[in-house]
């Protein structure tokens, strides 16, 4: 169905975080549109269940177990992903996370600042240089960082959160100037808030945000994952030929958060 | 993805260039089209043939939308003819390019009367339909001078910021209802106009494109068949930027 330019078939992509949430719907987005799909993991059972559904629906699915905040993990994603498909046409850097810190900054402690940017941005930054060499070797490929409008302003519940994914939309942007001498494209993506386990577990913490959230959100309900995988479906096909170094926010109307 | 069958679209400013494009790409995904043009173009017609030889359907309706009443006409036609509007697209636009020290009162006022205030025109009349069906698109094709600017064009800079703000403005107004609002941002596009530039003027520009070429009419009716898809649900007051990484904001 649909064009030819939006479809992704027999491409070979990467998603970081694809046992759940965000990540799941992603994977499940980018098989559906013709993807072959290798998902990184820390947990490998929750993402045999989304590699199942992968293969129930005609594609490729191959379960890498992966720390990506450690180098030499992403090191062997890669690996195993150019052994098995002989290269890596798209990368979505999903993986990410509260980890439970939430709370101003002045209360931050120094630990959990450093495992808040390490989880959400190093992380972002091993795997696009990992897979940006192979990239940059094929002269071709195509790179979606997952930010969040977490990233786009002061955002008050989870400082590290804010100032990781700020920080990755300027990587996803400097990276995108690399790059597009090569004809390689690095886009990132804001999604809003998103019904996931991620959300929940800070609505469990802030109960009152819950509302809060809901009525600053124009469009009247929180993201679907599948929202976010139509995104990345669009920048990681051939439609989006001429979109480099843009952050497209997928949060129904969110002004700001904060 | 993207499947427009059953939707009906307005384009303005359809028959040439980047709307022309447009329509024939919402046409190919399925969707029945309205060209809207200025009577008496040659070229609107042509557009509607195209579409109907693959097996769409579409009706020039022509219209000056900068004058209120022509632009309600047209989305009141639309909808007698084909029963509703689920995606407009404000495409229609001129430039009257001088520097802002030699700019004519008139050519200011043509050009935010057609960019801007016909976008407004358009975008008023169909809302009601949208609102009522719970369902829309609106569509406005910006620019990256409209975030950026660009010496000579200060009345198509102002009028493609305008249309950028307005965006924004309707998407809040209008989200609750499933209706979405977002712009098209595109940098330079291979058109007639960057063809009659000199090889000089050209290699200047492009020098400034990280992806190093001029975008297609096609990247650009591609963002706006991704916009105006179901998928595309929870995306409103987006500025798209198809611009080849020129300006990364």
């Amino acid at each position: 169905m649909g064009l030819s330019s939006f479809a992704l078939t027999d491409r070979v992509a990467i998603v970081t975080g694809a046992g759940q949430g965000i990540g799941r719907g992603i994977a499940l987005g980018l098989a559906e549109a013709g993807a072959d799909i290798v998902a990184a993991e820390l947990e490998p059972s929750r993402a045999e269940q989304t590699a199942a559904e992968i293969r129930s629906r005609g594609r490729k699915a191959l379960v890498v177990p992966a720390d990506v905040r450690i180098a030499s993990q992403v090191d062997n994603v890669v690996r195993r992903t150019l052994a098995e498909f002989g290269r890596i046409d798209v990368l979505v850097n999903n993986a990410g996370g509260l980890l439970g810190i939430v709370g101003p900054l002045l209360e931050t402690k120094e630990e959990d600042w450093d495992r808040g940017i390490t989880l959400n941005l190093k992380s972002v930054f091993l795997c696009c240089k990992a897979v940006g060499k192979v990239m940059a070797a094929q002269k071709k490929g195509v790179i979606i960082n997952i930010s969040s409008v977490a990233g786009m302003g002061a955002y008050t519940p989870a400082p590290h959160y804010g100032v990781a994914k700020a920080g990755v939309i300027n990587l996803t942007q400097t990276l995108a100037m690399e790059l597009a001498p090569l004809g390689i494209r690095v886009n990132a993506i804001a999604p809003g808030t998103v019904a996931t386990a991620l959300v929940e577990e800070l609505f469990r913490t802030r109960p009152e945000l819950r509302e809060k959230r809901l009525k600053s959100i124009p469009m009247g309900r929180l993201g679907r994952p599948e929202d976010i995988a139509a995104a990345v479906v669009y920048l990681a096909s051939d439609a989006s030929d001429y979109v480099t170094g843009e952050v497209l926010a997928v949060k129904g109307g969110l002004p700001f958060v904060g | 993805m993207i499947d427009l069958s059953h939707r009906v679209s307005i384009v303005t400013g359809g028959g040439r260039g980047i709307g022309r494009t447009i329509a024939l790409r919402l046409a190919e995904q399925g969707a029945t089209v309205v060209v809207n043009d200025l009577a008496g173009s040659a070229d609107a017609p042509k557009v509607v043939e195209e579409i109907e030889a693959k097996g769409r359907q579409a009706a020039f309706i022509p219209g000056d939308i900068s004058v209120a009443e022509e632009a309600s006409a047209v989305v009141e036609r639309a909808v007698s003819t084909f029963g509703k509007v689920d995606i407009l697209v404000n495409n229609a636009g001129i430039t009257r390019d001088n520097l802002a020290i030699r700019m004519s009162d008139q050519d200011w006022d043509r050009v935010l009367s057609i960019n801007l205030k016909g976008a407004f025109y358009c975008s008023r009349a169909v809302l009601r339909h949208m609102i009522r069906q719970r369902w829309g698109r609106l569509i406005s094709i910006a620019s990256i001078v409209g975030i950026v600017g660009n010496a000579g064009q200060a009345n198509y800079a102002a009028s493609k910021g305008g249309l950028i703000a307005m965006t924004k403005t309707l998407a809040q107004e209008v989200a609750s209802r499933g209706v979405t609002a977002n712009a098209v941002a595109p940098g330079f596009i291979e058109t007639e106009m960057t063809q009659k530039l000199s090889p000089n003027v050209q290699e200047g520009l492009l020098k400034r494109i990280p992806l190093g070429y001029f975008g297609s009419v096609e990247d650009v009716a591609n963002a706006v068949a991704f916009l105006a898809s179901e998928e595309a649900r929870y995306i409103t007051g987006h500025v798209l930027n198809v611009n080849g990484g020129m300006a990364m904001i």
